[in-house]
């Protein structure tokens, strides 16, 4: 059952004497309940800007068009007050950088009381012990007495495990992190990972994960979204991707990752990475045709002048992809 | 092939385009200021006026004209501003005591803003004692009463030109120095002078040629800022009779006169002083605007 | 750091591609010396920081151990990786070696000069050191002066280490030095934020090498990088270290690149050395106990794997190094810790051919044991 149906989601900045930036275009996706929805990119992929227009975080000269179904309702056409009572209740989110997520002048009791009391209405004590009662599902230890302290006094980790467990406190439906552990050492990395995956399992809380990080969303992503300059370039379970990934980009990202093990022994640990010739197009850069036919080895003219759409890969179950060229030529070429 | 097949494409080179330095781009921010644009025009048709326009103009500022005493302005005939009780027309001295003004405060901003830098830079790239010398050297400058030491010097030295711009210069770096100092500190933080000093760069070298250059945006900002405080020290100095001697007049000297006879002939003051006002207002919008200009490339 | 840049400049940077120098350049200076043997020598170093425990004046002082006792070699013509998380002081250790931070004690030894010898250094080793050991900083961009034309930044190094050059040589070898790194003559006239992520990097390691250095220390050289461009950094930093013969300390958090790119790994916690040995020894058959809890929390891009594999979770958090436990430094989290490592620090014991340490009192007990397990 599909709990967020996002359609043809753009987001375009304003900008002063020049023309505007369109950092996301005609993004779709929907988040089935209680599963977990990967968005990959790297940086100017749009995918950050995507879940904040959800949101309605977009800063100042950004604006959201499309549709986001939640609940029955469009989410990109409420108001800001009407989208108060959806966030931080029915959507959590969890952000990047712990340190300026958390208020460091309250205490991190205040900070998780303040959205219970507000959308749940329940007195201060009882959001007191539930607010412990989080810390101690996140694997803080001594969180009876830990939850008086201020943000500054947790590690960065810690931190994040505190964000985690107040956008858990009201028992989101939907949980959107936003490169959770990207600040993190590789080890508490895991750990929160290991958090996560825990959370989605006992509580049923559908997770958007946005990140840069292939291993991050092996680990914990049902569906995986790949997007390249504001664009959707393929859409599949993690599962299919990560085998076959049918877009020259996914590929070629797959490519270039350095391995820790060596796989199954077709892994030549000297020869050399294999890369992605040049750079991505800069944001805003106006483009013609698919974005990534500058770095692709398959393009062809018709690559450069027609924009490729969305569509769904023969003899894959929830696959999309948006490239003009075939899958064998792909596969070809890679053999 | 070091490419995975899926990139062979090579990416072609961009055609050459004229680059952009930061201080070119904030310059085109700058030329985007309304306000700070025209104000630069109209400074610069007053710097030309006091400059040039006295060759320009029949009058002599000396000259007396005794068949037009103390005539309040009028746009037909010779004297455009008037003249004084002693026939002298108002319109070239105004102009003649601008040049004189505008000279102190750009050649004091010079010295002082040299002096400044150096200090500032110096002061916090060094750091530790060496800067806390430095700045303690600035603080007790602070304490001390300029204008005492401005009347003292003036009263056993003379009152040459260049002693004006001297002891008007001998306390306005101080202002530079702490700005340049606080500037510096963060700039020393930064990775590439790290990369300076693994490369090799001596210490005057990392100073001259990485600090300073970085540093101009803010100096020149505090240098506009700078200007205007001058003139004005210099008009407060003529104010006080301590300013340049006759038969060089500058605007300060102009609103001394004027201000004595204000009841009789206020033209007398009016019109240097505004000359005054308008300098100094336009000085400060052309700071904002290049305030404004460079602060967006600063990051 | 994000790839966006305000006027893109695209370059020839598929891969490592660029004219790979000749002979001649490549052999500028007499490289003597038999590859394998040591260039530089680190023993004992550590790095210590005094810092107020209050916001007073007049507030105690704590010691922060960034650097507490590291000791190894960097030989002719290899990679030896520096890895660790966040804390650990591979960084500072970085910075240490090529005189940007003082060292507290220890000897730092290039080939057979005495550099550094308690925090004191000899000026004329500082400025041999200098032509010898160059460095690649983490954050592209910044390591770039914003106000200096490339051609200024990569002539630099020349003006200062190599004086004698004349102009026309001097740009000669600034050139051959951009295209090598797969940029071109036509971007010397350019500002460095007219650049993405990537070329800036390229920049500083064209400034890097432009003096010929023998070793380079890149601290965390593609962090900052996304993953399709680090690809090429890391490419272009192994044809280089092959052409120029030259010797790499490579510094970063991330185990997999590390792997891609060095023949030796050092793994660092707390300011001191954990496991060291050659590429397959610690990341093939790995002793230390930190040293696999790391290489098992590393999430691997395969669902399949990752999911099934076990995972060895570390509990806790990273002890401060203003605090350090007594004894060895992991034991806090370490799933193996018994009674005995509070007691004294584990000596990295030198095992088997080679320069393979572990720091262990347990592995160094009954080598055999760590063959099982996770």
């Amino acid at each position: 059952m599909a709990l967020l149906e996002v359609k043809d989601l753009g987001v375009r900045f304003a900008r002063r004497d020049a023309a505007p930036v369109d950092a996301v275009q005609r993004v779709s996706f929907t988040l089935e309940k209680g599963k977990t929805l990967g968005i990959v990119g790297e940086s100017g992929s749009g995918k950050s800007q995507t879940v904040m227009a959800l949101l309605g975080l977009l800063p100042g000269n950004g604006q959201a068009s499309g549709e986001a179904l939640y609940g029955g309702r469009n989410l990109l056409a409420l108001s800001q007050r009407e989208l108060n009572l959806i966030r931080g209740d029915r959507i959590g989110m969890v952000f990047q950088d712990p340190m300026t997520s958390l208020n460091p002048f309250l205490t991190v009791e205040r900070q998780m009381t303040e959205g219970l009391q507000l959308h749940r209405g329940i007195s201060r004590r009882d959001a007191r012990q539930k607010a412990i009662e989080a810390l101690q599902r996140v694997w803080i230890p001594d969180a009876a007495r830990r939850i008086d302290r201020y943000p500054h006094e947790f590690s960065g980790g810690m931190r994040q495990r505190v964000t985690i467990a107040t956008a858990l406190l009201t028992e989101p439906e939907i949980l959107i992190a936003d490169e959770p552990t990207t600040a993190l050492d590789v080890t508490v990395q895991a750990q929160i990972i290991e958090l996560l995956r825990e959370l989605n399992r006992e509580l049923g809380t559908a997770i958007i994960l946005i990140t840069h990080d292939m291993g991050v969303v092996a680990g914990l992503a049902d569906d995986v979204m790949v997007m390249y300059a504001g664009r959707t370039v393929e859409r599949a379970t993690a599962q299919a991707l990560f085998e076959n990934p049918t877009h020259p980009y996914t590929r070629g990202l797959l490519d270039a990752l350095p391995r820790i093990d060596d796989g199954d022994g077709t892994h030549d640990i000297d020869a050399p990475l294999r890369t992605i010739a040049g750079n991505p197009p800069a944001p805003g850069e106006a483009i013609e045709g698919c974005a990534f036919a500058p770095r692709c080895a398959l393009a062809k003219d018709q690559c450069r002048s027609t924009r490729p759409e969305l569509e769904p890969i023969a003899g894959e179950k929830d696959g999309w992809r948006a490239c003009l060229r075939p899958v064998d030529e792909m596969m070809e070429v890679v053999r | 092939m070091n490419t995975s097949p899926s990139t062979t494409a090579p990416t072609a080179a961009a055609a050459p385009r004229r680059s952009r330095s930061p201080l070119e781009l904030a310059f085109r921010h700058f030329l985007r200021n309304r306000a700070a644009l025209v104000s630069l025009v109209i400074l610069g048709l007053i710097i030309i006026a006091c400059f040039v326009g006295p060759l320009f103009l029949s009058n002599d500022p000396t000259a007396n004209d005794w068949g037009a005493i103390s005539i309040p302005p009028t746009l037909s005939g010779q004297h455009w501003f008037g003249t004084d009780e002693l026939g002298r027309d108002l319109l070239v001295r105004t102009l003649a005591g601008g040049r004189v003004s505008l000279e102190v405060g750009l050649l004091g901003t010079l010295v002082s803003g040299l002096i400044g830098v150096a200090w500032g830079a110096t002061a916090g790239y060094i750091g530790g004692r060496t800067d806390a010398v430095m700045m303690r050297i600035v603080d007790m400058m602070y304490a001390i009463p300029y204008m005492l030491i401005a009347i003292l010097m003036m009263t056993l030295l003379g009152r040459a030109f260049y002693l004006v711009v001297l002891t008007i210069s001998a306390f306005s770096w101080l202002d530079m120095a702490r700005v340049v100092r606080g500037q510096t500190l963060s700039l020393r933080t930064r990775e590439f002078i790290d990369a300076a000093r693994a490369t090799g760069v001596s210490t005057p070298g990392i100073i001259l040629r990485h600090i300073v250059p970085n540093l101009l945006g803010v100096v020149v900002v505090y240098a506009t800022v700078t200007v205007p405080g001058i003139v004005l020290t210099e008009s407060v100095l003529s104010f006080l009779g301590l300013g340049v001697q006759e038969p060089m007049t500058s605007w300060g000297v102009l609103i001394n006169d004027g201000a004595q006879k204000l009841e009789s002939m206020p033209w007398l003051l009016l019109c240097p002083a505004v000359m005054l006002c308008v300098t100094l207002y336009c000085v400060n919008f052309v700071g904002d605007g290049l305030r404004d200009a460079l602060d967006t490339k600063e990051r | 750091m994000s790839e966006t840049a305000t006027q893109r400049t695209a370059g020839m940077d598929n891969g490592s591609a660029g004219k790979p120098l000749g002979g001649g350049a490549a052999g500028g200076r007499a490289r003597s010396g038999a590859v394998g043997e040591p260039v530089l020598t680190v023993r004992d170093l550590k790095v210590h920081f005094r810092v107020p425990r209050g916001a007073y004046p007049w507030s105690s002082k704590a010691t922060l151990r960034a650097v507490d006792g590291v000791s190894f070699d960097v030989r002719r013509g290899e990679t030896l990786g520096l890895v660790g998380e966040s804390g650990c002081g591979k960084s500072t250790l970085a910075r240490a070696i090529i005189g940007l931070t003082p060292v507290t004690e220890g000897s730092v030894r290039w080939r057979d000069t005495e550099t550094v010898s308690e925090g004191r250094r000899p000026a004329v080793a500082m400025e041999r050191l200098r032509k010898d050991v160059q460095m690649v900083f983490q954050d592209p961009l910044a390591s770039l002066d914003p106000r200096m034309t490339i051609e200024q930044i990569v002539t630099e190094p020349l003006k200062v280490q190599r004086p004698g050059l004349g102009r026309d040589e001097t740009h000669a070898r600034v050139v051959t030095m951009l295209e090598r790194v797969g940029l071109g003559a036509h971007h010397l006239s350019r500002y460095a934020h007219e650049f993405s992520g990537g070329q800036c990097q390229r920049i500083g390691i064209a400034r890097a090498l432009v003096g010929e250095p023998q070793l380079v220390i890149c601290d965390e050289p593609v962090s900052a990088l996304d993953v399709s461009i680090q690809a090429q950094i890391v490419n272009l930093l192994r044809d280089l270290q092959r052409e120029l013969q030259l010797s790499l300390l490579f510094v970063a958090h991330d185990l997999a690149v590390v792997k891609a790119i060095s023949q030796r790994v050092l793994v660092m916690y707390l300011g001191r050395v954990m496991e060291l040995g050659t590429r397959q020894e610690v990341y093939g058959s790995a002793q230390h106990p930190y040293t696999r809890a790391l290489l098992s929390a590393v999430p691997r891009p395969d669902p399949a794997t990752e999911r099934t594999r076990t995972h060895a979770v570390l509990t806790g958090e990273t002890p401060s190094p203003l605090n350090l436990p007594s004894g060895c430094a992991f034991r806090t989290r370490c799933p193996e810790a018994i009674g005995a490592c509070a007691e004294e620090v584990p000596q990295s014991i030198s095992r088997g051919t080679g320069d393979r340490r572990v720091a262990c009192i347990r592995v160094a007990a009954d080598p055999g044991r760590a063959q099982s397990g996770v």
